[in-house]
This record gives C-alpha cells, sequence and structure tokens, in this order.
C-alpha cells in the first residue's frame, strides 16, 4: 500500500569538528549542572550534611568511653573517638552522596531527562564521566563543608591534611560514584532502591573501618575481619585516614617505633625499614576498583552491548 | 515503494553525494521474544514535515530509540544526514534535534539554564550559548520568561521550551514523539504551529509522531506505522487513494482496523 513520494537530494553535511574547546564546554556544563542542581535543593544539602553531624555529635559522642582506639598510624598518639570516626563519617558522605546521584540517574531515566545527556553527540564515556565529577564536586563540597563544622567540634587535623586529603576525596568519590553509575544501570525501577539501602550502602558502611579499627573487628569476628578487609569502602575510608594527616606516601620517621610507624590497613601492624614509603595499597586499590566500575557502567549503557539495551534502554521501556 | 538505500557519506567523506535528513532502511527491533518493529524503512526529506502515524504501541517511540541511539540497531541501516549511525554517532547526532514524550526538563532549573546546559551537551560555548538561547527562547515566545523556573511553567510552555532547546544547535532534523499529549487546544495549536514554521523558514527536516489526525495537513508526507510495520509512506492524496477512502481518519481506520476512532483521534 506504499506510495512514493519523489526523494529531495541536497548536499550532506560536513561533521562539526570536537575540539578541545567543545569537550571542556561539554564537561563543564555537565558538572555545573550537578553543582546548581544540588545548590537548589537545599534540603538535600542540609540533610547530607545532618547525617554525619548526627553521628558525630551523638554516636561519637555516646560511644566516646566504650569504644577505645589505641594508637595505630597516622595517629601518634591517643585520640577521641570522634576523631577517628572523622574520616569514616566523610567516606559517609561521599556513599550516601554517590548512591543519591545513583537514585537520581534511575529517576532520570524514569522521566527521560538521562535521554538527553545519552543523545549528546559525544562519546558516551565522555559524558558518563563527566557525569561522575559533577558527582563528586558536589559530594567534596559537602565533605568540605562536614570538615568545617566539624573543626568547631575539636576536630583539627593538620592544616595541611585539608589539602592533602583533597585528592583522596576525588579518588574516592570516583569510586563509589563508578559503582552508583553502575548500579543505576542495573536497577530497573525507582521503587528498588530500597533494596540498595539494605545490600550495598549499610553492608558497605558498617562492614568497614569507618567506625571501627580492623584489629577491633577482628578481635570480635575473625570472618566479619575478612569481609572488611576486601571491602573497597575499607581501603576509601582508610585512605581519607592517612591524607586527612598527611601521611600518604610520606617518609617514615626512623625514631618512629615499629608500634606507631606501621600500616593499619588490616589492623596488623607491621614494622617498616628505617626511610620506607608508606603502603599505597589504599591508593591502588581505590583507583584499581573506580577503573572497574566505570568500564562496567560504559559497557551497560552502551548501546550495542550494555544490559541497558537488553532490558529495554534508558527510559524504562517506554515502547510506544 | 520508496527507495531509501543510500550508499555514501562514510567511505568518501569530502565528497558526500546527498543526503536526506533521515534514511531508515530495513530496520527492526526485538524486545526479548516480542517483535516491536520489523522491517521499517522510511525517509524525511529536509524541508518536509512527515508525520508519522500509529496508535499507542505501534512502535513509534522504540523507532525514536533507535533513531537516537538510545538502542542499538542491529538489523538495517540508519542514516542522518548521510552518516551512517552505528558508525559515526557523533557526525550523525550532532544535527540532530529531539524532543522526547517525556518532559526531560530540569524543573529546578530556570529556562536559561535548561538552555545553557543543553548547549554545553553539544560543546557550544558559554558566550555563544547565550545568544542562541534568547534566539531560540523568541522563537518559541517565551524570551521574556527565560529567568523563571520550569516548575511555574504550564504544560504548553515547558513543551515549548524543550522545542526551543531542541533548535539551540541548529538542528536540520527534528524528531518530536507525541509532542503535544496532554496540552490543551491552544497548546497544541501553538506547538504545531512552531514546528511548521520551522520546516518553511528553516528547511528542517521535521518527523513529527501522533496517534492524533487532526494534527496532519494536507500537504504532510505521511507514515503509517502499525504493529511495527510501515503500512504506507507518502502524501495525504496518495493515502486517500490508496486507501479509497475519503479522510484520512476513514484511511487510517481501513488501513489499521482500527475499530474505535478514538483509537485514533
Amino acid at each position: 500500500m506504499n506510495v512514493d513520494t519523489p526523494m529531495r537530494s541536497f548536499e550532506a553535511e560536513a561533521p562539526r569538528k570536537h575540539g578541545l574547546g567543545a569537550y571542556a564546554a561539554c564537561f563543564r556544563g555537565i558538572v555545573w549542572r550537578e553543582v546548581l542542581r544540588f545548590l537548589y535543593q537545599r534540603e538535600r544539602f542540609f540533610s547530607a550534611l545532618v547525617r554525619p553531624l548526627v553521628w558525630l555529635f551523638i554516636f561519637a559522642a555516646g560511644f566516646r568511653q566504650v569504644l577505645g582506639v589505641s594508637i595505630i598510624p597516622p595517629y601518634t598518639t591517643y585520640v577521641l573517638y570522634e576523631t577517628f570516626i572523622t574520616p569514616g563519617l566523610i567516606g559517609m558522605i561521599l556513599l550516601f552522596n554517590a548512591m543519591q546521584s545513583s537514585l537520581s540517574m534511575v529517576y532520570d531515566r524514569e522521566t527521560g531527562a538521562m535521554r538527553t545527556l545519552l543523545v549528546a553527540p559525544f562519546p558516551r564515556s565522555f559524558l558518563l564521566f563527566s557525569k561522575l565529577i559533577g558527582g563528586v564536586a558536589v559530594a567534596v563540597l559537602q565533605a568540605y563543608t562536614f570538615l568545617l563544622i566539624a573543626y568547631f567540634w575539636d576536630i583539627t587535623p593538620p592544616w595541611h591534611g585539608y589539602l592533602t586529603v583533597l585528592p583522596a576525596l576525588v579518588l574516592s568519590g570516583l569510586m563509589l560514584g563508578a559503582l552508583a553509575l553502575l548500579m543505576s544501570s542495573l536497577i530497573r525501577q525507582l521503587e528498588n532502591f530500597a533494596g540498595v539501602m539494605n545490600f550495598v550502602i549499610f553492608p558497605m558502611f558498617f562492614a568497614s573501618s569507618a567506625l571501627y579499627p580492623l584489629w577491633r573487628i577482628r578481635e570480635g569476628s575473625p570472618l566479619l575481619y575478612e569481609l572488611a578487609r576486601f571491602n573497597p569502602f575499607t581501603h576509601a575510608v582508610e585512605l581519607i585516614r592517612f591524607a586527612l594527616y598527611g601521611e600518604i606516601g610520606a617518609k617514615i620517621d626512623p625514631t618512629m617505633t615499629p608500634v606507631s610507624a606501621g600500616i593499619s590497613m588490616d589492623g596488623v601492624l607491621i614494622p617498616l625499614a628505617s626511610g620506607e614509603l608508606l603502603d599505597l595499597t589504599h591508593v591502588v586499590v581505590v583507583a584499581g576498583c573506580t577503573v572497574v566500575f566505570l568500564s562496567a557502567a560504559v559497557f551497560a549503557y552502551n548501546p550495542s552491548k550494555g544490559l541497558i539495551a537488553r532490558r529495554g534502554g534508558p527510559g524504562g521501556g517506554n515502547a510506544g | 515503494m520508496t527507495t531509501i538505500l543510500s550508499k555514501e557519506a562514510d567511505g568518501a567523506a569530502a565528497h558526500v553525494p546527498s543526503a536526506d535528513a533521515l534514511i531508515v532502511n530495513g530496520v527492526g527491533h526485538s524486545f526479548g521474544d516480542k517483535r516491536v518493529l520489523d522491517n521499517v524503512s522510511i525517509t524525511v526529506p529536509r524541508g518536509a514535515f512527515t508525520v508519522l502515524l500509529g496508535l499507542n504501541g505501534a512502535g513509534k517511540s522504540t523507532l525514536f530509540a533507535l533513531v537516537t541511539r538510545l538502542y542499538d540497531n542491529v538489523s538495517g541501516e540508519i542514516r542522518i544526514l548521510g552518516h551512517d549511525l552505528r558508525r559515526k554517532p557523533t557526525a550523525a547526532l550532532q544535527r540532530l534535534g529531539v524532543v522526547f514524550q517525556s518532559r526531560t526538563l530540569d524543573s529546578d532549573l530556570t529556562l536559561e539554564q535548561n538552555l545553557f546546559y543543553h548547549a554545553a551537551l553539544h560543546g557550544i560555548r558559554k558566550a555563544e550559548a547565550k545568544t542562541r538561547a534568547v534566539e531560540a527562547l523568541t522563537t518559541v515566545g517565551l524570551a521574556d520568561r527565560a529567568h523563571e523556573k520550569i516548575r511555574n511553567l504550564s504544560g504548553g510552555q515547558a513543551r515549548r521550551v524543550e522545542i526551543a532547546r531542541s533548535l539551540l544547535h541548529r538542528p536540520a532534523l527534528l524528531l518530536l514523539d507525541e509532542a503535544t499529549v496532554g496540552l490543551d487546544i491552544g497548546s497544541r495549536e501553538s506547538v504545531l504551529s512552531i514546528v511548521r514554521g520551522l520546516v518553511e523558514r528553516e528547511g528542517m527536516g521535521v518527523l513529527w509522531a501522533t496517534h492524533l489526525i487532526d494534527e496532519i495537513a494536507p500537504t504532510d508526507r505521511v507514515v503509517v506505522l502499525h504493529k511495527g510495520r510501515i503500512l504506507y509512506t507518502g502524501s495525504v492524496p496518495g493515502l486517500l487513494e490508496v486507501s479509497g477512502q475519503p479522510n484520512i481518519r476513514e484511511a487510517f481506520r481501513s488501513m489499521t482496523g482500527a475499530k474505535d476512532t478514538a483509537e485514533a483521534a
């Protein structure tokens, strides 16, 4: 029943070249949108801060006398429990922000906003990475705001720690953001996000060194200790802890005792030879996990290979 | 049968012979065992308003998802301005503007900020984006509301912003998926009039997916899609001639077997 209409021919368009400036504009636009949305959603900003502050002001104060922390690197003396859990709470901020971002992507996919990103004429890996960086920028803002408030609660890392913690925050934020990106491709509906809380956020947070040192966990449960050792979030928290105290990659002071110059990654205090570099395991693990999670997320969002295509595509299978 | 083969473009980048705005040739798609598009072939010339007419579930949105590369096209070929979507997605998507069926604006941001974001997604710098945003909002009659948040707009106004947004990168092909669904009569007419104006003034190729027969003008090109298959492609008079029916509604009913006219209002 088809009928022909005359075909019109035109000169074909030569593709526009996307130079570095175009990539930079795209990157800036995506990051700026994430930051703007966050700033406009004030309640989200405050609730993101209230969560770790409640832990700091109430939980930590309450448990100060119950949970003792011995001298472990990077601390060179006894520290209050509030001081110990501060890096863990920063990790909590990054973790929740990443999951919030994942939730937002599932929502975007359901409402279709994610489509505008995915049909942009740039490589999809670049678009997703830019979105990831946008989420990390928001998380870093939150972390520094938390550190500022914590300062007035006598959580006072060395001044240089505020600078050295920045790359650790970015790297840890990237890892957790990449995991969230991957999860957003796996979650089919917004309602499934409750499962993420139960099966990802809580296990990751509690089975880590965020709230207690690993050597204490080993005393209580060797199995949990093993789980926590292999939990990437543990490495993120320890990376932040050491970076906040300016100890990543630092030379060991030869005058330090073996006990105080050990590595706390798994709670076993390993004596280091004089002048040896501190362990970079945390950096390697966090960076490695970032690469793995991000690659998997890019694969999942690839229309020709990924899970999204098999399950009906971004937009929730609105196949009208 | 419309000839829609095009062997140009990718092989000889400097001397691409010619291209329609959109060529879809022999495309199919399945969700699991369910075949939702089967051997679909259509062309959208530049300077033409092409209506993709089909009932809900005909496969219109799936076709849009394939043309925008949200789904991967594994059979057949899709070319936008002569560029193969699979082989050169970046070149193909550069001059494509899309208005999706579901609303995709960020309600927390202003009109201008939404447009800047979209401009950035096309690599347009801020200074240039500002100029283009004013132009695009003027085109849709919303320049005076550039600093208002999207949440303050009516459904029709938000649709007009989405059209403005889709024009920012100066596309040669515009896809609109059920763009008037949920709008009142005045807003529908306004949106249609803006898009038809773009075809006349800018020579843009438009693919307008709808199930509303009264949105079709006698000069439009029509593609009838039903249960994933193309039943007709051509002019409105041709449709009436082929179907032997006095009007588009009856022609559509006779082709698709739609019993209830409410299905294709």
